[in-house]
């Protein structure tokens, strides 16, 4: 009898890959801190956080009366996700570029675009995203998602220059289900683009929850898929945002490529000014992030360190309330631009059926 | 002076463009390593690096989606798309982005980018590798579409399309790739954008025409005294010397290889209808591709406008 031929082979299935996803927490709500986590911040950097978001919401706030009044259109708020914005925008340097979505206005405040240009796009004049050549941050971008290629685009270019600049994209949790959004990452992750990716996960795409938008546990997870870290933070801590963000902004422009930042926050207001919430979101759950708010425990951690008063407060509400009239009164000084205005940045030059059209006015 | 065809022509455009100008970078599927499945971009990647040549991954709106960013950034990207049909997943990109950012930040950034891409039947191709859609990015203010119909025009053109501050559509027919060559210049010289060109001069008919459908109006025209144009770029295109020809000759036949309804045939149409009617002997003729979907090369060349139904059309209008 033939000796049996077959042999035995053990090929025992094996874990190729798992992953990990890291959440950052600084401040609690309480304003306490842990001291090994705090970046190093100055008293006044300190001060300056807290008085931006302070500027931030009034700003918010006026924009959303004006709207009411019908001084401006449609109007995206912003309340809730101010130390998302402002913590993220005043870790950049003046050499990084930004490109935001249409509900950064903290992120236009903190950079320094004049917040009375922000009211004046909202009131439906694009010269008010006209950003002086010293800024570089990108004008509004509408469609969810689709600018994000753009921000790994700069970035792409910016290494390719050997320009030592980080880029930063914003967007929200429901911009995450866009295409767009995933093939950004890939770029990014392939040609190890100096970019951050900062998710606003504010918990509603309009009405859809976040549960609904992806069946992953955490958005930051989405990073590992193309090859590089996704971090959680606590977004409504602007100590962990500032952090992450100048952590990731540093590791960029160290040429150790993206990072993808979900800052877990939520969207205290309305979608836009066009929406209701309370058609599909409970008073309970709003009212549930009320003692989570971002500026509330800057200021609780600032009474303790003795940098908060009654009287810093007033003479700040004043200061920021006086800056708000002044961007509401600018805003609406501005001359009514013209027809004119609409032919001359279509194309570089006007063109020979552009000069007839305009022979109509 | 060299003998070359498209493809060469091509190259050697972005090749010196690229020696000349160091923003200029290429990206797109396959164009690196491999030069790009019509080898436009062959040796380039050798020559100038793969961080200039870039072999991205194979994500259409995410080729122009990132050329948007470095455009603003300050680069010239020239961006390929394999093929027209294909171009679809970044037309959000091109009209919603390209198009607009000039205006959007009044001027405050500018999209100079190039998008080539091969289109065009008659390569026995499989499906969607033959489009002709060249209208949809008319109808997009703030993009320019250039379609060259020879070597020569299509290095002068792109040379054009490169410097040019605006986002370009570049639409190389693939028929033509190789099948002719002309003396091309190597070194500067430019074809201006937005200008067409009178290709033979006539009395009797204007046969305006683009791209590929150039070579089969020219072949057509032959016992017809036509004047023959070639419009080179589509959006904005050269009303002057469109008009100039149909004044002169009161006839006009338009051959595109674009399905009739919606092409920039009917464009070209309506604006002489407006402009031109009292100076017309005979209709308008648009002479263009069926309305039905593209078939596979079985029937592809009863899809197409040949010779035949050109020259039916200029004989139908010297009736008048």
């Amino acid at each position: 009898m033939a000796a049996c031929m077959l042999s035995f082979y053990h090929m025992p299935e094996e874990t190729i890959a798992s992953f990990s996803v890291r959440r950052l927490a600084v401040l609690d709500e309480k304003g306490n801190i842990d001291e090994s986590l705090m970046p190093p911040l100055s008293d006044g950097e300190i001060k300056r956080l807290y008085e931006t978001m302070v500027l931030a919401r009034t700003f918010d706030q006026r924009a959303l009366s004006l709207q009411r009044e019908g001084r401006i259109g449609t109007y995206a708020p912003i309340a809730g996700q101010e130390a998302t914005q402002v913590g993220s925008a005043l870790a950049l340097e003046k050499s990084d570029w930004v490109f935001p979505t249409f509900r950064e206005n903290g992120v236009y405040i903190a950079v320094g675009h004049p917040p009375h240009m922000i009211l004046q796009y909202w009131g439906g004049d694009e010269r008010g995203l006209k950003i002086a050549e010293d800024l570089h941050i990108f004008p509004v971008s509408i469609p969810v998602g689709t600018h994000i290629p753009h921000a790994v685009g700069a970035a792409m270019a910016a290494k390719y220059r050997g320009d030592k600049i980080g880029v930063i994209a914003y967007f929200g949790d429901g911009g995450t289900s866009e295409g767009d959004f995933h093939e950004a990452l890939n770029f990014a992750g392939v040609f190890k683009a100096p970019v951050v990716f900062i998710c606003e996960n504010n918990q509603w795409a309009i009405s859809v929850p976040r549960e609904k938008q992806t069946a992953a546990k955490t958005i930051a997870q989405k990073a590992v898929a193309y090859g590089f870290e996704g971090i959680q933070i606590d977004g409504n801590d602007i100590f962990a945002v500032y952090k992450a963000t100048k952590d990731a902004l540093a590791k960029a422009k160290r040429g150790d490529g993206p990072t993808l930042i979900e800052s877990y926050t939520y969207r205290m207001s309305d979608h836009t000014t066009a929406d209701d919430a309370s058609r599909y979101r409970t008073k309970e759950e709003v009212e549930a992030w009320l003692p989570k708010d971002p500026i509330l425990r800057v200021k609780l951690f600032m009474e303790k360190k003795g940098l908060w008063s009654d009287e810093y407060q007033k003479d700040l509400e004043a200061k920021t309330k006086a800056a708000v009239d002044e961007a509401e009164r600018k805003a609406e000084a501005v001359e009514h631009a013209g027809p004119r205005d609409m032919f001359a940045y279509t194309y570089g030059k006007i063109t020979g059926r552009q000069r007839k059209e305009l022979e109509d006015f | 002076m060299p003998q070359l065809n498209m493809v060469q022509a091509i190259n050697l455009a972005l090749r010196e463009e690229m020696e000349r100008d160091g923003d200029v970078v290429v990206l797109g599927e396959d164009v690196g390593k491999n030069g790009g499945v019509f080898r436009i971009t062959e040796g380039l990647q050798t020559q100038f690096g793969p961080e200039r040549v870039m072999d991205t991954p194979l994500a259409e709106s995410g080729i122009v989606g990132a050329s948007i960013g470095m455009a603003a950034y300050g680069l010239k990207p020239v961006a390929e798309i394999q093929f027209l049909g294909f171009i679809y997943p970044a037309v959000d990109q091109i009209s919603n982005h390209a198009a607009r950012l000039r205006s959007r930040s009044r001027g405050r950034y500018t999209c100079p980018l190039v998008i080539r891409t091969p289109y065009g039947a008659g390569i026995r191709a499989p499906e969607h590798h033959s489009e002709s859609c060249e209208a949809i990015f008319c109808h997009m203010p703030g993009i320019k579409v250039v379609m060259p119909s020879s070597p020569y025009y299509a290095k002068g053109l792109l040379l054009s399309s490169i410097r040019d501050p605006d986002p370009v559509i570049f639409l190389e027919s693939t028929r033509l790739y190789r099948l002719m060559k002309e003396d091309v210049p190597e070194g500067e010289y430019v074809v201006p954008l937005e200008q067409a060109r009178v290709v033979q001069e006539g009395k009797d008919v204007t046969v305006i025409s683009w791209g590929f459908m150039l070579h089969r109006t020219l072949q057509a025209v032959e016992g017809f005294d036509a004047e023959v144009i070639d419009l080179m770029t589509l959006n904005p295109f050269d009303e002057e010397t469109v008009y100039k020809s149909v004044r002169k000759t009161g006839r006009v036949v338009i051959v595109c290889e674009a399905p009739k309804t919606g092409s920039f045939a009917s464009e070209l149409s309506a604006s002489l209808a407006e402009e031109m009617m009292l100076h017309l002997k005979a209709p308008i003729a648009r002479v263009a591709s069926y309305d039905v979907v593209l078939p596979l090369p079985k029937l592809e060349d009863y899809y197409m406008p040949g010779t035949e139904r050109i020259r039916k059309a200029l004989a139908e209008a010297m009736k008048y």
